[in-house]
């Protein structure tokens, strides 16, 4: 081959190509490579120092769920044609991957009963911040208003992001647990870019989402709406509620947790806002023999054409998680989506009722929750949480780690994946951990 | 349209832009020259009726599948139409760049601005 | 085209699921309500009335329709795919294994740290590697692609000049650019200013000199660049652009041909972009996901996002919050840990010297496609765009070919279709005329790059007799050339109802 090139060695590749001050004279200080039996045992050694959803009954949610992965996912994300390839710059040999966009589209429209969807973004949090963006280079206006119950890392990625291209951000308290209604009018005004909810929001209430949009209608603002795709079989979509641009996270549309990635974003619009949207967007179309066929469309909002004038910098985005999102919804199907909403529904009530009878457990809100709810503790929620994993179940998440008003909070999320036995015992451990916490702490049993 | 083609009622700015004169009112579009390198229009990003628009600055968008050119405003003034048909036909920029391709038309803030503008056979003569 | 010359393939007419199934039908076994049902716990306005469309389809349906639906796709497994610029790799599939070991997919990324202890040093160790391969010692990996790294970079660079006192307002980027630097620049709120290339294919370091000024926030380069050349001129422009007080970024998109050989650190960059889908073999996937790390100099570290993993002295993890200088967050949790574990095991398998085999067999390659192609008489129709060697990918330009033979880059990446090649990378970068971007990977093989030389010379001599051939390829794909006009005047983006 050096041959064919005409070189004396493979050094000589490199002599001539760079400069002799910037070549590294060493070697690489990393361990020698391994063997693939010697890799699997490494990973697999770190994999059992974690405690996975495998290990303990878990309650934990704040943004991602342990829901049921269904194997026919599985099977299909590993399938190398779509595993494999790239983004689909050469249609002809991508139909089905430009197939499956056009499908997730047409799924997450569904879902949302919004018109227009794109093939996927990044996840939830940067979507609420690139919704945000989209909203800036609409109208212009200089601020956001964002309720206090959408989920904290949307709300730092939203800031991080208006850090750089300038917005003004003004954060909107919860009362009784959902958005402060005369807070929420009150902040709107007509320098307002974008207003921001959370349906359900981070403490699992459901937020009277047509309201919150129409304070909004006098005012220049982008209403946007970050929704948990799951209970949208049962919860009045964002597209019948005035909302302008639904964001969302996908990983409870069958994605793994895996520690925090990857999964999807979600993105979808009215149709007023089609030629803003950020990322890939799969359009129909015919080939030169009238057969029907699918392409990457409307490149020309995209970075690789627009560069400086993008609506977004998005190129590669998370379209083998999308794929596992428009399977799952197709595998739930229509009457399984509204199935999988009513269970979830009665046995977060269920769950709710069952621990706010226990002592030294009370209601933190009382409002309509369909699979995650707040309850406030009479016990160091902390030790309580550690407590609980000792006899196998993790109750949930602290909130007092990112609500300094709710010190004594737990998040308690439910799946379809916890039953009631699951949700009994809960309860009994909870109750134990809280009782046990109050008779260290000298509290009257 | 097939062949290249620079009317000669027509003036013309150096970057691909054609005005007719009526009196202080003016059209504008984008000459053969322009079209035939920007390829199949798919979409017109009309400006604002009752804007105003520069000399040399851009006023307008037009897209082809895989590119983005600014339209440059030959001369200054207040927009007072746009073709709307552009909206169903983008096509017809290809089509008929100086007829029912026209972009917008311009009340002229300084008519004199086109003194500044070349003819048919100077700005032929530039493309070679 | 008639039915009879038709591929099965082509005969399919395409059918979405939307468009398949049945009324009651379904997959999905809902489990059995067990506990007692509550009316009204949803209030009438609140609740949805009519039930999303979604399709109803059987397991069996479901999966003949997606198992049917990946036949239509071409990809990387199957055929070589020298997408310039893309890194297309071979993805190793012990990776899917341990990805799939429950310890990491189903782990919560809010579990307790001291309950995942094995992830914190996974992630830590992955950091300690990547700041070796880029010679810069602070690593984070919350970035989810490498444009969202090189959003974090430049939101860096701002966060280090805001607090130095200075409103600094333009980033420098080369016209070789991809499309992503300057997208960033402007979502960063800053100006983008371009700084040319001079005939040997890098920076106009004259150029550069005259734009670097106390108004310039940073320079965001590739080297090797888009063009596949490596920048001799490094070490003068990392000098002036720090001797204006300006930040040098490194788009990583190009790593593969230095790894182990040269380091971003030592040319004196201060912060380095990773893209994990493209030298550290995260599966593409169709379009995601990747993931998009970034290793920075000490000045550059209390900025980083958060949280940031820790290492007590007794070897504990865990994540600190508390980073008061930080821009914050790009996304939630901690980032795409299901492509670190790939990544991870990735650098595990080849070690040190692998990876340095890799980048040296990467640019091997494609020297030696290049002169393949040269010695079949390609190029003079398709010539070298910029020097004589090149790194891990090389840049021709179609010009020549388009001019004698009347067949554009374009109409050569369509024929290679027929001939079950994936092509490379057309019209990029756009400096190039007919740009045709190679990057053969240090995967594949001596016989499969003669086989791609051979055809594209074939293609040529085809064209010479007839160009019309070329022009209406592609003929056994799928689908043949798609009217993309049509879908972007009229733009259909969902299935109607």
């Amino acid at each position: 081959m050096l041959a064919e090139i005409g070189v004396a060695s493979l050094q000589e590749l490199f002599d001539r190509q760079i400069p002799a001050a910037v070549r590294l004279e060493r070697a690489l200080d990393l361990p020698a490579g391994m063997a693939e039996q010697d890799v699997y045992a490494h990973l697999r050694a770190l994999a059992a120092a974690n405690t996975s959803a495998e290990d303990e009954v878990t309650f934990l949610g704040a943004g991602m769920y342990d829901h049921y992965v269904p194997a026919v996912i599985d099977m299909l994300m590993g399938r190398s044609e779509f595993l494999t390839p790239y983004t689909p710059y050469q249609p002809e040999i991508s139909q089905g991957g430009l197939q499956v966009m056009f499908e997730y589209q047409t799924a997450i429209s569904e879902l949302t009963a919004l018109p227009v969807s794109n093939a996927s973004v990044y996840e939830g949090p940067s979507a609420v911040a690139a919704a945000a963006y989209l909203a800036k280079l609409a109208n212009g206006k200089a601020r956001v208003v964002v309720s206090r119950g959408v989920h904290p890392h949307s709300r730092a990625a939203l800031r991080t992001l208006a850090a750089g291209y300038g917005h003004q951000i003004v954060e909107v308290g919860l009362r009784d647990g959902v958005t402060d209604p005369d807070a929420w009018a009150a902040a709107i005004d007509q320098d307002t870019s974008a207003v921001i909810f959370q349906q359900p929001n981070f403490l699992g209430a459901v937020e009277d989402a047509s309201a919150l949009a129409l304070a909004a209608k006098d005012s220049p603002a982008v209403v946007v709406g970050s929704y948990d795709p799951i209970p949208l079989g049962i919860l009045k979509p964002p597209g019948e509620c005035g909302v302008d641009v639904a964001v969302g996270e996908g990983q409870t549309l069958g994605n793994r947790l895996d520690f925090g990635g990857p999964s999807f974003g979600f993105f979808a619009a009215t149709d007023a806002y089609l030629r803003r949207m950020p990322g890939r967007i799969a359009g129909e179309t015919r080939d030169v023999d009238g057969r029907r066929g699918f392409v990457l469309t409307l490149q020309t909002r995209e970075q690789h054409i627009r560069r400086e004038k993008a609506t977004s910098n998005i190129c590669t985005a998370q379209a083998l998680n999308a794929l596992a999102g428009v399977v799952y919804l197709t595998w739930l199907g229509r009457r399984g989506l509204v199935d999988l909403g009513e269970l979830l529904l009665q046995r977060t009530h269920y769950a709710r009722e069952a621990l706010t009878a226990l002592e030294g457990v009370e209601a933190l809100h009382e409002q309509p929750v369909v699979r995650e709810f707040a309850v406030r503790l009479q016990a160091p929620v902390d030790r309580v949480i550690a407590r609980c994993q000792d006899a196998g179940v993790n109750p949930g998440f602290a909130l007092g780690r990112e609500y300094d008003e709710h010190p004594d909070g737990l998040l308690v999320a439910v799946t379809e994946q916890r039953s009631k036995a699951d949700i009994d015992r809960l309860a009994d451990v909870l109750g134990a951990a809280v009782a046990a916490e109050r008779q260290t702490a000298g509290v009257g049993a | 349209m097939a062949d290249a083609s620079y009317p000669d009622d027509l003036l013309y700015h150096p970057e691909h832009d054609w005005v007719r004169l009526d009196g202080d009112t003016a059209t504008f579009g984008i000459t053969w020259f322009a079209q035939d390198a920007l390829g199949e229009v798919v979409f017109f990003e009309p400006p604002e009726v009752g804007s105003t628009v520069s000399k040399d600055e851009p006023y307008a968008e037009v897209e082809s599948v895989k590119a983005v050119s600014d339209v440059i405003a030959p001369l200054s003034g207040e927009i007072v139409e746009v073709n709307a048909e552009l909206a169903d036909k983008p096509e017809a920029i290809n089509e008929d760049p100086y007829g029912d391709g026209w972009l917008a038309r311009v009340k002229l803030s300084d008519p004199s601005e086109k003194d500044g503008l070349l003819d048919a056979a100077t700005y032929t003569k530039s493309l070679s | 085209m008639s039915a009879t010359t038709q591929t099965p393939l082509q005969r399919e007419e395409a059918t979405t699921i939307f468009e398949k199934g049945a009324p009651g039908r379904r997959a999905f076994s809902c489990p059995e309500m067990d506990v007692p049902v509550v009316d009204g716990l949803l209030p009438d306005g609140l609740r949805r009335s009519e039930p999303p469309r979604l399709p109803e389809v059987s397991e069996p349906e479901l999966v003949r329709h997606y198992v049917n639906l990946s036949k239509r796709n071409f990809d990387l497994d199957s055929g070589f795919y020298p997408l310039g610029s893309c890194t297309m790799k071979h993805n190793p599939r012990l990776h899917e294994r341990v990805a799939a070991l429950p310890g990491h997919a189903r782990l919560h990324p809010l579990q307790d740290p001291a309950h995942a202890q094995g992830a914190l040093e996974l992630m830590w160790n992955l950091e300690r590697a990547l700041a070796e391969i880029a010679g810069l010692p602070h690593v984070s990996l919350q970035p989810s692609a490498g444009s969202h790294g090189e959003l974090a970079g430049v939101l860096l660079t701002k966060a280090f000049h805001a607090d130095r006192g200075e409103e600094r307002t333009k980033v420098l980027t080369p016209d070789t650019a991809h499309g992503t630097n300057p997208a960033t620049v402007t979502m960063a709120g800053y100006e983008v200013v371009k700084v040319g290339t001079n005939a040997d294919g890098g920076v106009d370091v004259d150029d550069l000199r005259a734009k670097a000024g106390p108004d310039v926030a940073c320079l965001m380069l590739t080297n090797p660049n888009t063009l596949g050349i490596f920048d001799s001129n490094i070490e003068e422009i990392a000098d002036i652009v720090h001797g204006v007080g300006a930040t040098l970024y490194y788009d990583g998109a190009n790593l593969n041909a230095v790894m182990g050989i040269s380091r971003p650190g030592d040319m004196g960059f201060d912060i380095v972009h990773f893209n994990l889908h493209k030298s550290f073999t995260q599966p593409h996937g169709g379009g995601g996901p990747g993931a998009g790390p970034i290793a920075v100099s000490d000045r550059m570290e209390p900025y980083l996002p958060r949280p940031v993993i820790t290492r007590s002295g007794d070897g504990q993890f865990d994540l600190d919050d508390q980073r008061p200088k930080s821009i914050g967050k790009l996304r939630g949790f901690q980032g795409n840990y299901g492509c670190f574990v790939r990544s991870y095991a990735y650098i595990r398998s080849l070690g040190a010297e692998g990876l340095k085999d890799a980048s040296e067999t990467a640019v091997l390659n494609a020297n030696y496609l290049l002169a393949r192609l040269r010695s079949l008489g390609v190029a003079d129709k398709l010539p070298l765009a910029f020097g004589e060697l090149c790194m891990h990918e090389f840049v021709l330009s179609g010009a020549p070919m388009k001019r004698d033979l009347q067949i554009r880059t374009l109409d050569l990446a369509k024929r290679l279709l027929d001939h079950g090649f994936h092509p490379p990378t057309v019209y990029f970068p756009l400096l190039v005329d007919e740009a045709l971007l190679i990057e053969p990977t240090e995967t594949e093989t001596r016989e499969t790059l003669d086989a791609f030389a051979e055809v594209v010379a074939a293609i040529l001599r085809e064209a010479q007799e007839d160009p019309t051939i070329a022009r209406e390829a592609p003929y056994t794909t799928p689908v043949r050339r798609l009217d993309e006009a049509a879908a972007a005047k009229r733009p259909v983006i969902r299935q109607a109802l």
